[in-house]
């Protein structure tokens, strides 16, 4: 027997227009197996449209797009078969019991029958839906309908999961119990979800896509992203003193540390400065010492962390601004 | 076409666990069962020239009109209107094993819906106990007329579910076809309007998809290919347009 394909997802100059509009726009991308993909993006960026394309229910206008070794064009059967899909806002048929409807959808994706009891019982236990097998779809909560969801892609344990906006109307507490269902797949299935809250895509994913009107403007791991698209890091100082003490101490100490923002004193006398440096390392001990031995009265000294949000809006501007040019 | 089988057996569940497929049943058995005992009262007032079974079958176009659209109007476009058109098309099932299983259904229950009629007759047999009343000719003719039709009319209102995601938009536009194709054709049939040489094929196309006389062929026992052919052509055509349709609507999503 041949090695598996390290690659689960290839996608290639991948194009998608209709109606005049290109929505997938030249979108090159691999995803290896075992890995967990977010896409992100703002409101028709194109991520609907591209996930749709890996999972066949849409043709391509051009590129080439391959799940486990499957063309989608030539061999969509195939890649039906190794993908499990849920779609934007989760449509399931209102008047099914759940147990009913795995039991359907597991025919359709052709588990054999004898296999197919015992692996609902198992996606049922994974998703903790076992209290609510026996009631219609149409009268459960949102979040038990994104467990069905969750629980209908992940039955057949296809190699590949494609998840749109899984944690979309969920509560916090629903949005963990999905954050950690989807984390239990790392490893054993690639997974591709897209998801607007950044948090989420933040903890859950390994690698990040940011798209915006079809084409990708950043991706890598969430931290990698930090470093390229923001590139300096932040440092937020609560001192007490006057405002023209700091910036001579800040030359003296690294030409690299820039003094960026300072805020008027608060009631107790301490103002708030936020400092910039391209410098990689931890520049946080060095430079409390600094402060201290010219004696000026810390409160407080963080290195701020940049959220994916902020990666999110710098990318996506970034991207604008290039779109504006041209 | 492996799992045309099993949109089949999940259709017909889902049909048989649904509550307007038992209200439609009642009306239509009750409905039929009034007519039957109409045309009995006529037998006993005065003697008729034509047996039970064709006055009987002769008024097949009213349960038609109201059952088919209740049928299938919802078969296509309840899918797109939940948005579960993507889901089951992203398991390895092809639209036409979607179309089929559903038109299988919805085909399987109208006929089973005028099967149950047949025990109108087995009643009268065991109670009137004249077998004149029970012309074996053109009772079977016309179950068979019913059988054949009902491929299309039942073709017709999936082709008008998969037109639309409204249901009652898909049932008023299938009543609407089904109108056309039996009232809208026997008008046309009987009026002067196509006399004109120059609409002598018009003429003929409108003679040839001439329901009522097909019937009137059927119940008189005579199966004529050329009918069969009709419905069965009007029926794999309405079932095309019905997967072309499915197909055109996911491009544009």
């Amino acid at each position: 027997m041949s090695e598996p394909e390290p690659t689960a997802i290839a996608v290639s100059h991948l194009v998608k227009s209709y109606a005049g509009v290109t929505a997938v726009n030249d979108l090159s991308f691999t995803v290896s197996r075992g890995e967990i993909l977010g896409l992100l993006g703002p409101n028709g960026a194109g991520k609907s449209t591209t996930m749709r394309i890996l999972t066949g229910f849409l043709p391509a206008t051009s590129g080439s797009v391959s799940v486990c070794g499957f063309p989608v064009t030539t061999r969509p059967d195939e890649v039906k078969r190794r993908v499990g899909y849920m779609p934007e806002n989760n449509p399931l048929p209102e008047d099914m019991r759940v147990s009913e409807y795995l039991y359907f959808r597991g025919r359709l994706k052709e588990i054999p029958r004898r296999k197919l009891g015992p692996r609902i019982d198992e996606v049922l236990e994974l998703c903790d839906l076992k209290r609510i097998r026996h009631k219609i779809i149409g009268r459960l909560s949102k979040g038990y309908r994104q467990r069905v969801g969750i629980a209908e892609a992940i039955l057949a344990e296809p190699p590949v999961i494609i998840m749109d906006e899984p944690t979309i109307g969920l509560d916090p507490h629903q949005i963990l119990i999905v954050r950690d269902l989807i984390a239990s797949l790392r490893g054993r299935m690639t997974v591709i979800i897209s998801s607007h809250i950044l948090p989420e895509i933040e903890m859950t994913c390994d690698r990040v896509l940011i798209i915006n009107q079809g084409r990708i403007v950043a991706q890598g791991s969430p931290a990698n992203l930090r470093r390229e698209i923001l590139g300096r890091t932040r440092y937020v100082l609560e001192y007490a003193g006057p405002a023209d003490q700091l910036p001579p101490l800040l030359a003296a100490f690294s030409p690299a540390v820039e003094l960026s923002a300072q805020e008027e004193p608060d009631a107790a006398g301490f103002r708030v400065a936020t400092l910039t440096t391209a410098a990689e390392e931890d520049l946080g001990e060095p430079l409390l010492h600094a402060l201290l031995a010219a004696n000026i009265r810390v409160r407080a000294l963080s290195r701020a962390h940049p959220t994916l949000e902020d990666v999110f809006l710098a990318a996506t501007r970034r991207s604008w601004d290039v779109v504006d040019k041209k | 076409m492996k799992h045309f089988w099993t949109i089949f057996s999940h259709e017909v569940r889902m049909l048989l666990v649904t509550p307007s497929t038992y209200i439609a049943a009642f009306f239509f058995l009750a409905t039929m069962g009034f007519i039957f005992t109409g045309i009995l009262e006529n037998y006993s007032h005065t003697p008729q020239d034509a047996s039970p079974a064709i006055m009987f079958f002769q008024l097949f176009w009213f349960p038609v009109l109201f059952m088919v659209p209740l049928l299938t109007m919802r078969c296509l476009a309840e899918e797109r209107r939940l948005g579960t058109m993507e889901t089951l098309l992203t398991t390895p099932v092809t639209t036409p094993e979607v179309v089929l299983g559903k038109f299988g259904a919805a085909y399987g229950l109208y006929v089973t819906l005028w099967a149950a009629t047949g025990g109108f007759f087995y009643i009268l047999k065991e109670f009137a106990g004249d077998s004149r009343l029970l012309d074996p000719g053109p009772l079977v003719g016309g179950y068979v007329f019913i059988a054949v039709s009902g491929l299309l009319f039942v073709a017709i209102g999936v082709l008008a579910s998969a037109l639309s995601r409204n249901q009652a938009v898909a049932g008023c536009f299938c009543l609407f076809l089904l109108s056309g194709l039996i009232w809208g054709d026997n008008f046309l049939a009987q009026s002067t309007l196509l006399d004109r040489e120059a609409l002598h094929p018009l003429k003929a196309a409108v003679d040839y998809a001439w329901i009522f006389r097909h019937y009137q062929d059927f119940t008189r026992g005579v199966i004529d290919t050329r009918q069969v052919l009709f419905y069965v052509s009007g029926t794999v055509l309405a079932l095309i347009f019905s997967i072309l349709s499915v197909e055109a609507r996911q491009l544009q999503s």
